[in-house]
């Protein structure tokens, strides 16, 4: 058994793309072995920023020996069969083989040089790469056909024990020799085979093992950072990112000028992950410290003292601009700021951002005014949590559902009046107050620089000019939720605005006719309107989209003295340069209806997709949306919920094939219930009157004796519609579930003992009557015809 | 000098078979000029660089004498790069960011400054070690200073432009952007060039290891950065954010795209381009005068980008035949 060593070296190759490189590598590996019948023992493989390694122990030196049986003609069959087979084959009658008077070819394959089926597999590995960027260069790429991979290719060690195997891509001829470090080692060394590969580069400098760059890295972090009386901030991902981006890591920690840290920590940290890849760390009191620490790549002649100083100076420069920015944006008050909103579109089509702040505020109060966002029971605002905790990781935001009551600085906590939120009236203004400030900060430096800022940089300004904790803390956290997975607001200053924001943004691009098409949705109105369904239901808010939609649309396209509803778009903008052709006219004609619906749709659509990870089944979600009408999130879903609840049960089951068999009963008859016999009411509200039309009424006046099955259902739909209907007017979908219930033994024994197709038509029509009053029935809760299964 | 591995020579352009002085510090020929025990000035910076590119086979070329914003759209870039003929060059260009202007007040950013920009075409096979040699000519140690090449891909949609490559960092500064352009003008490219884009005044303010632009040494007889383009800057950043009169610039913008047209349709690719560039440059001026709104900013860009690809669409379209004859292996499309 051999060992076998492959290492593809090129210019350096993206950090972020190493892991996955060597997973590619290790399965194009097998998959070309598999395919000459070889499996290797253990696979390593090593990733570093210049090379690519696998190391494939015990292999044989051949592969087996195999023999192939083909089947031929039989031995009576014409000689022009046999000619052609001999043909085909390539062998002479005698060499086949007679059996059962069919004759066979036999060949027998003799097991191949491992070696020479790794010469053919590189090229192959090497060509079928999937890189996910890939370039072409040098000379070669005169044509498309050239080798393309993650950057210039340079070279291939491939040795199969101590021999070469011999290939050669695109001009890049395989041997034993590699390089060593770029700088430390950059001569040529010879490597013996996959045993000594490891060790030889460790002597030139080179670090093969990623997890073990990894380790250096982090320990060396922790401990520059101990030796200053400090704690490294962990964060897994610069981790990965310096390993790959090192193949002889030195952490180095250097301190940067303490007056820096009167910028927000966020601010500090953003810029030194971000744009330095630096760890950075927290003293004694779990305060951000004045210190980062650096990853170098060499053992720096002068241990390393150049380095930091030149790393030093790179954070300061990025800092003093971080600096120069939040001093000069807590000099301007944000209203001023937010004057200027109505320079910048927000969209062409739906005018300015100070537009939007202006349809947001509105319907934020709005939405406190009709008690949709109710005060939060306990005065959670104005109570300090001690001072902000600098997050591991990322460092973005609280992970806990308090962080929207948390004043955003511990510096400037101390100054905010204790106020908190009381009354429906104050809540109106509050939430008011925060939606006009909300974007103020887009305009400032700051933002303008770490666009990623946008709300933490307004929670900080807000705070800093006296607003009230919950207006400050709202104006931070109204992006929020921004994803799956990411914190709901809670607080309701913060809820209304956070969906007052959504809100606006989905019914202007739908009114505007811009919804998402396909995998198109550069306004991320997936992501907004998952974002206020989470809002909603989260937060148990009470409202139907249909009022909130007709809310927006007032203040964005009033209706006309023509009737016809405009939304004029940005106006100077379409003054200038409609004209010249240069941009188009953004005045857009709105159709109302087709908005509600366009929007209710994806309502139901995006629900769907986020209720599938919560486990609730998409029929269900069309079944309850099938009854027309149900746009109140925390309604529909209480719904939903009772219905999968329900039908998972035996008595639901059963129901369901009974309601089905009825449904398509009346569909073959085509059946229409008469006026008068009080059947196929519109479902929901009117279901109370379905109660008063009693079947035996209805049946008696049909002139003949109905069996008894017929007389038990008129009965169980007697005392199911109404209770079913109390219940779902009280909103006990449970109940009215269980009152459903109760329907499914009379329908079983209706369709055991009864005929519904009779040749008396006035047997019939009462017994299709009385299948659509099922059907009825069962509408007060669901269109089961939506149901799967 | 014989012992470094890396010997090859530039590729494909023929002209620099000669072995260069790679990854050796200091460079063998510092110690005689007498360099070594101060750091070079600004204009020594540029001369050295420019005798080093010229060892290796580049043309020295000027500056483009218009205003733009990056090196890459002087003309021995963007046109030169497509089509399959050799082409080795390197030059200053001045690079006009008017949103980047800060009155003279930033140590860090200046609204006009210099790029020293090398475009090898085809890139040949050592280009980072080509590149290593430069850094050590002009005075970097790669043994006491941290060299790094982070992934960084760069794209221009202006010029309908991309390319895969790093921004190379020296002690975390970024000091060079390095690029094997992929496309130019919408074009493949065939063969690909290699760019390098070294930014000259972060490049001697961490050669002379000052903190502010302006107190770089221009000159080694006391001539500062400062006391050439301090003042340039002050003015500069008034105009560009708060006296250029917008009316005027709007008015610009339409007659260049205007002209450009009128350029591609008189087939004449050189004078479109020069049009297309001025439009470029409006537009950015414009920009810091905050009157293109986000939304605009797209229909101006996605404008100026028509125009550029036009252009290298009617320089590909004027020189193709010629190309295909003498290099038959090429294809436009």
């Amino acid at each position: 058994m051999t060992d076998f060593l492959l290492e593809l070296r090129s210019e350096e190759i993206p950090a972020r793309m190493q892991d996955r490189a060597r997973e590619d590598l290790a399965k194009l590996f097998t998959a070309e072995l598999a395919k000459a019948g070889l499996q290797p023992g253990e696979l390593q493989t090593y990733a570093t920023p210049r090379r690519l390694v696998l190391i494939a122990r015990d292999l044989p030196a051949q592969t087996d020996a195999v023999s192939e049986e083909t089947k031929g003609p039989k031995t009576s069959a014409p000689p022009q069969a046999l000619e052609g087979f001999l043909r085909k084959t390539g062998l002479t009658r005698e060499q086949l083989v007679e059996r059962d008077g069919i004759l066979f070819a036999v060949i027998d394959k003799p097991g191949r040089a491992t070696a020479d089926v790794l010469a053919a597999a590189i090229p192959a590995i090497v060509r079928a790469f999937p890189w996910p960027k890939a370039m072409r260069w040098g000379a070669a790429s005169t044509t498309m056909e050239s080798l393309r991979w993650v950057r210039p290719l340079q070279g291939i060690v491939a040795l199969f024990g101590d021999a070469v195997i011999e290939c050669e891509i695109a001009g890049i001829t395989s041997g034993a020799a590699t390089v060593g470090h770029r700088f430390h080692h950059p001569h040529v060394i010879t490597i013996g085979n996959a045993n000594d590969y490891v060790e030889k580069l460790r002597a030139c400098h080179v670090i093969v093992d990623q997890a073990e760059r990894r380790q250096i890295i982090a320990l060396g972090a922790t401990m520059a950072a101990r030796k200053a009386g400090l704690e490294l901030v962990q964060d897994e991902g610069l981790l990965s990112e310096n390993a790959g981006l090192t193949e002889w890591p030195v952490p180095l920690l250097g301190r940067f000028d303490e007056a820096f840290l009167e910028v927000p920590p966020e601010v500090i940290q953003l810029t030194a992950r971000v744009n330095q890849k630096y760890f950075v760390c927290r003293d004694a009191a779990g305060a951000l410290a004045n210190a980062f620490v650096c990853t170098a790549n060499i053992d720096a002649a002068d241990g390393g003292a150049k380095i930091v100083e030149g790393n030093r100076k790179v954070l300061a420069a990025r800092l003093s601009d971080a600096k120069f920015f939040y001093e000069t944006d807590l000099k301007v008050p944000l209203e001023e700021q937010a004057a200027k909103l109505d320079r910048i579109v927000f969209h062409e089509k739906l005018g300015t951002v100070a537009d939007k702040v202006d349809r947001v505020a509105k319907l934020a109060r709005w939405l406190v005014e009709e008690g949709i966002v109710l005060p939060s029971p306990s005065p959670l605002v104005g109570e300090g949590r001690g001072p902000s905790a600098l997050a591991d990781g990322k460092g973005e935001g609280d992970a806990d559902g308090a962080s929207a009551a948390t004043p955003p600085h511990p510096s400037v906590a101390s100054l905010l009046p204790p106020s908190p939120t009381r009354g429906e009236g104050n809540l109106a203004d509050l939430a008011e107050r925060a939606a006009r400030l909300c974007k103020a900060d887009l305009v400032t430096g700051m933002v303008g620089e770490f666009p990623e800022l946008q709300g933490l940089m307004g929670g900080y300004y807000a705070a800093a000019q006296g607003e009230h904790p919950a207006v400050a803390a709202a104006i931070r956290d109204h992006y929020k939720p921004v994803g799956q997975g990411d914190d709901v607001p809670t607080d309701p200053v913060t809820v209304a605005v956070s969906l007052a924001d959504k809100l606006d943004t989905l019914v202007g691009f739908f009114a505007a006719g811009l919804p998402p098409t396909g995998s198109k949705d550069p306004f991320a109105l997936r992501r907004a309107m998952l974002a206020a369904q989470s809002l909603t239901s989260n937060n148990d808010l009470r409202f139907r989209l249909s009022d909130a939609v007709t809310f927006v649309i007032d203040i964005l396209a009033p209706k006309e003295d023509t009737g016809r509803r405009w939304i004029w778009g940005e106006k100077e903008f379409a003054a200038r340069d409609v004209a010249t052709g240069i941009v188009a006219s953004p005045q857009t004609l709105v159709d109302e209806a087709a908005t509600s619906a366009a929007l209710t749709n994806f309502f139901a659509d995006r629900l769907k997709v986020q209720q599938r990870e919560a486990g609730v089944r998409h029929d269900l979600i069309d079944a309850v949306f099938a009854l027309g009408g149900e746009d109140d999130l925390v309604r529909l879903l209480a719904r939903v919920r009772a219905l999968q609840g329900f039908v998972g049960t035996e008595d639901g089951a059963n129901l369901l094939a009974g309601y089905k068999r009825a449904a398509n009963i009346l569909k073959k008859e085509g059946f229409v219930a008469p006026a008068q016999a009080g059947a196929a009411l519109p479902p929901g509200e009117t279901g109370a009157t379905n109660a008063t039309a009693p079947a035996s009424a209805g049946a008696t006046a049909s002139g003949y004796t109905p069996e008894p099955a017929e007389t038990a259902l008129a009965a169980a739909l007697d005392a199911a519609e109404p209770a079913a209907a109390a219940a779902i007017e009280r909103e006990d979908f449970e109940a009215a579930m269980a009152a459903l219930a109760t329907l499914r033994a009379p329908i079983d024994a209706f369709f055991e003992s009864v005929i519904v197709n009779d040749p008396e038509p006035a047997k019939r029509t009462a017994r299709l009557g009385l299948l659509d009053r099922v059907r009825a029935a069962v509408h007060n809760v669901a269109d089961f015809s939506k149901i799967e299964g | 000098m014989s012992r470094t591995p890396y010997k090859r020579s530039v590729q494909a352009d023929g002209a620099a078979a000669r072995p260069s002085a790679l990854l050796k510090f200091p460079p063998p020929c510092a110690k005689a000029r007498g360099v070594t025990d101060r750091p070079l000035s600004f204009q020594g910076m540029i001369l050295k660089l420019h005798e080093y590119w010229s060892q290796h086979g580049c043309l020295i070329l000027q500056a483009y004498d218009m205003e733009m914003g990056a090196g890459t759209f002087h003309t021995a870039t963007t046109l030169r790069a497509l089509g399959p003929k050799p082409w080795n060059a390197a030059f200053v260009q001045p690079c006009r960011r008017p949103t980047d202007g800060r009155y003279g007040e930033n140590p860090n950013r200046l609204q006009h400054y210099y790029q020293y920009q090398v475009i090898l075409k085809p890139s040949p096979s050592n280009l980072q070690e080509l590149y290593l040699g430069s850094l050590a000519a002009i005075g970097i140690d790669p043994l006491v200073h941290d060299i790094r090449f982070v992934e960084d891909d760069w794209e221009s949609p202006t010029l309908g432009a991309w390319g895969l490559g790093w921004e190379v960092w020296c002690d975390g500064m970024e000091v060079t952007q390095f690029t094997y352009f992929q496309q130019m003008g919408g074009f493949d490219m065939k063969p690909v060039a290699g760019e390098l884009t070294y930014g000259l005044e972060r490049l001697a303010m961490y050669v002379q290891n000052v903190d502010n632009v302006y107190d770089l040494a221009f000159n080694d007889a006391g001539v500062t950065y400062g006391e050439v383009f301090h003042e340039n800057e002050v003015e500069m950043s008034t105009w560009n954010f708060e006296v250029a009169d917008t009316d005027s610039l709007f008015d610009q913008f339409r007659k260049h795209v205007a002209e450009c047209e009128n350029s591609l349709a008189a087939k004449l690719p050189i004078p479109a381009y020069e049009q297309a560039i001025k439009a470029s440059h409006v537009f950015n001026l414009l920009q810091a005068r905050g009157v293109i709104s986000v939304a605009e900013r797209q229909a101006y860009m996605g404008r100026v980008r028509d125009l550029a690809k036009g252009s290298c669409q009617a320089w590909m379209d004027k020189n193709a035949e010629g190309w295909k004859a003498e290099y038959p292996a090429w294809s436009a499309a």
